[in-house]
């Protein structure tokens, strides 16, 4: 299993599969599926400093290869995440990647100190790209020097590496990348969801209470492995990729990308023992490409060295 | 235990307009016990639709570990389970969810049924399992129309039947809630499932001391994990806490949640 352990800032990870973000809750229903310990990190659900009930319902809408979601960052609040959902992911030998989020710069901010001061949370997820909440999120994530000047703030509290989570939704990707990477970002996640609506033609009116949900699933993937290839050419921090990963191959073709790390999101829902299949996988793809070790693919789509020779099975 | 499974197609035959009900076997019957609970099927084998569908489980016979769904052919989903064949593989998650409380109803007393459309379906394992626990079992159930009905035969093995039409075009014209206001009795406890103006009316508890409702919503992963498929609270109504359909539910008590 070594061909595929990797190590990105406060992550040594046995393997570069993670759940992602709101798609795992705090892991409970998926550890009555398989044991959390087998995945490389755990992505946990967006925590803001109060409890939050959401969007109204229909929270979830489809079109064909994904799927929209407006759930509103739904959390039991900081809190409770602190006091009772990460002690009870100590039971498992798996780093969390605590998802942080929030209305205003202080909201980050306290979520981020205590948050970061949890033994099992060794990075943070500077969530500022969801586009399901009407104040801060994506504000933050569309504009280079509100995202800058937040991953300062948030940097200067937290104990443990910060990882800033990318929205799709902007004209200019790297301008956003380079901003936080200036603002001492460690890391950066993406992609989070694009922006989408469905209409009902029984009704006349959207599908989703909210009007417009995020679109997630295989159909985005083309655009996270864009945005990953452009982005990883210009900054020098990893990137853990997401966008419609399903398989094994999906997981190389982010790496070739330029990404580090891999998180699926959507794929749980169709198929919640996808991340453990995964891990199981990848390292015949790896002989496949004749590589040695995962962490060789990165970048390897527009690094200046020798091609990759795939043999197919 | 929540499973995934190939379940191969013993029969999938339509029994009424629209209506389908199809046979799978597979080993995950052996954990399913509660009637109420449902699977999450997952109908194409690529990417459209991309979600699986929830379908409540209608029939569970362990001795040769097959279960029955019943389900109406709706949008893309269904209609393409529509085209399952005999000898085919369907993609199942389950049994997921908390079903009705059998234990509730004790011998001897009576319990009321209440299905409409679609929500007939779960009615018939719960008959079952009351009915061999000598439970009194009626069964009042409701449908568009007459060629929309379906398993009145099936629920009259155990007990009376009374059927509804909105349309008038067979058994009562009306809808369910008409027969229950024509009844001279008072059951002990009433379990149903149907659309959701009709679980309103049900939910104010005027039919029995007991009542036990089942909730659709849509979801998204079905076991409890996305947030897709909440409600609020009876008792904290515009707060924070929450049920969610899919791993709370989708059955609960009458005055717990929102509907
Ligand atoms: C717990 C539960 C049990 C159910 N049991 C049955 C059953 O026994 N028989 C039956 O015929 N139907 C049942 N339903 C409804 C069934 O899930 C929908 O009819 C089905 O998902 C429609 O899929 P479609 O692709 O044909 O329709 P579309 O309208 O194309 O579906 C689009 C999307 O909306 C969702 N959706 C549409 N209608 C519903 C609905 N009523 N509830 C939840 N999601 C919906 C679909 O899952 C899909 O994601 C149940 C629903 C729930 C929540
Ligand atoms: C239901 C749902 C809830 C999500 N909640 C969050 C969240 O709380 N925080 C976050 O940063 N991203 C959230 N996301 C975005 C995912 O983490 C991920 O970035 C996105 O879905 C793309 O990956 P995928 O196509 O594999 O799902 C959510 C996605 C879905 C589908
Ligand atoms: S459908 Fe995901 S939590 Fe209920």
């Amino acid at each position: 299993m070594s061909s595929l352990s990797i190590q990105i800032p406060g992550l040594n990870l046995r393997n570069p599969v993670m759940p992602a973000s709101g798609c795992f809750g705090f892991g409970k229903e998926f550890s009555q599926l398989y044991d959390l310990s087998l995945l490389g990190a755990i992505m946990v659900k967006a925590t803001t400093p109060e409890p939050r009930f959401g969007n109204p319902t229909p929270r979830v809408a489809e079109t064909p290869g994904g799927m929209l979601n407006a759930i509103g960052l739904q959390n039991p609040g900081l809190e409770k995440v602190f006091i009772e959902e990460l002690p009870w992911l100590e039971q498992f030998d798996v780093p969390i990647i605590a998802n942080i989020a929030g209305s205003t710069e202080d909201d980050y901010v306290a979520v981020a100190e205590q948050l970061s001061q949890a033994p099992n949370v060794k990075a943070l997820e500077l969530n500022i790209s969801c586009p399901n909440v009407k104040t801060g999120g994506i504000a933050f994530g569309t504009d280079p020097d509100l995202a800058k000047a937040l991953t300062k703030k948030v940097k200067n509290v937290s104990e443990v590496p910060v990882y800033v989570k990318l929205s799709p939704n902007v004209s200019d990707i790297v301008k956003i990348a380079r901003a936080v990477e200036e603002g001492g970002a460690d890391g950066l996640t993406m992609i989070n969801t694009l922006l989408g609506m469905r209409i009902d033609l029984t009704t006349g009116q959207p599908i989703l209470a909210n009007k417009t949900g995020g679109l997630s699933g295989p159909s985005i993937k083309p655009v996270a492995i864009r945005m990953i290839y452009e982005v990883s050419q210009q900054v020098s921090i990893p990137i853990i990729g997401m966008g419609g990963i399903q398989s094994a191959e999906d997981v190389v073709e982010f790496f070739l990308a330029g990404a580090s790390a891999a998180a699926v999101g959507t794929q749980n829902f169709i198929d919640p023992f996808v991340c453990p299949k995964i891990i199981e996988e990848l390292p015949e793809i790896l002989q496949r490409l004749g590589a040695d070790h995962i962490s060789e693919l990165t970048g390897r789509s527009w690094k200046k060295n020798e091609r990759l020779a795939y043999h197919r099975p | 235990m929540i499973k995934q499974e190939n379940c191969r197609v013993v029969s999938n035959t339509q029994i009424g307009d629209n209506i389908f009900e199809l046979v799978l076997s597979g080993e995950l019957t052996a954990n399913m016990s509660e009637p109420g609970q449902f699977v999450h099927v997952k109908v194409s084998n690529g990417f459209d639709p991309l979600l699986r569908r929830p379908i409540s489980i209608a029939a569970i016979e362990k001795e040769n570990s097959t279960f029955t769904i019943i389900y109406r052919r709706q949008g893309r989903g269904t209609a393409l389970l529509a085209e399952k064949s005999a000898g085919e593989e369907v993609d199942i998650l389950g049994p997921l969810g908390n079903g009705f409380p059998v234990m509730e109803a004790a011998q001897g007393q009576t319990a009321i049924l209440i299905g409409g459309g679609v929500g007939v379906p779960p009615m018939y394992e719960l008959a079952k399992q009351l009915a061999q626990n000598g439970v009194s079992v009626i069964s009042v159930i409701g449908f568009q129309t007459e060629s929309a009905v379906f398993y009145e035969k099936e629920l009259a093995r155990f007990g009376e039947v009374y059927v509804a039409t909105v349309d008038g075009s067979y058994g009562r014209k009306g809808f369910v809630t008409d027969i229950l206001a024509g009844f001279d009795f008072q059951a002990d406890i009433v379990f149903a499932c149907g659309p959701t103006p009709m679980l309103r009316a049900i939910d104010t508890g005027n039919f029995a001391p007991k009542t036990y409702l089942s909730l659709e919503e849509r979801m998204g992963c079905g076991i409890g994990a996305c947030f897709a498929c909440v409600c609020h609270t009876k008792e904290d109504p515009h707060g924070y806490t929450y049920k969610k359909v899919c791993s709370d539910g989708p059955v609960f008590k009458a005055g717990e949640v929102v509907i």
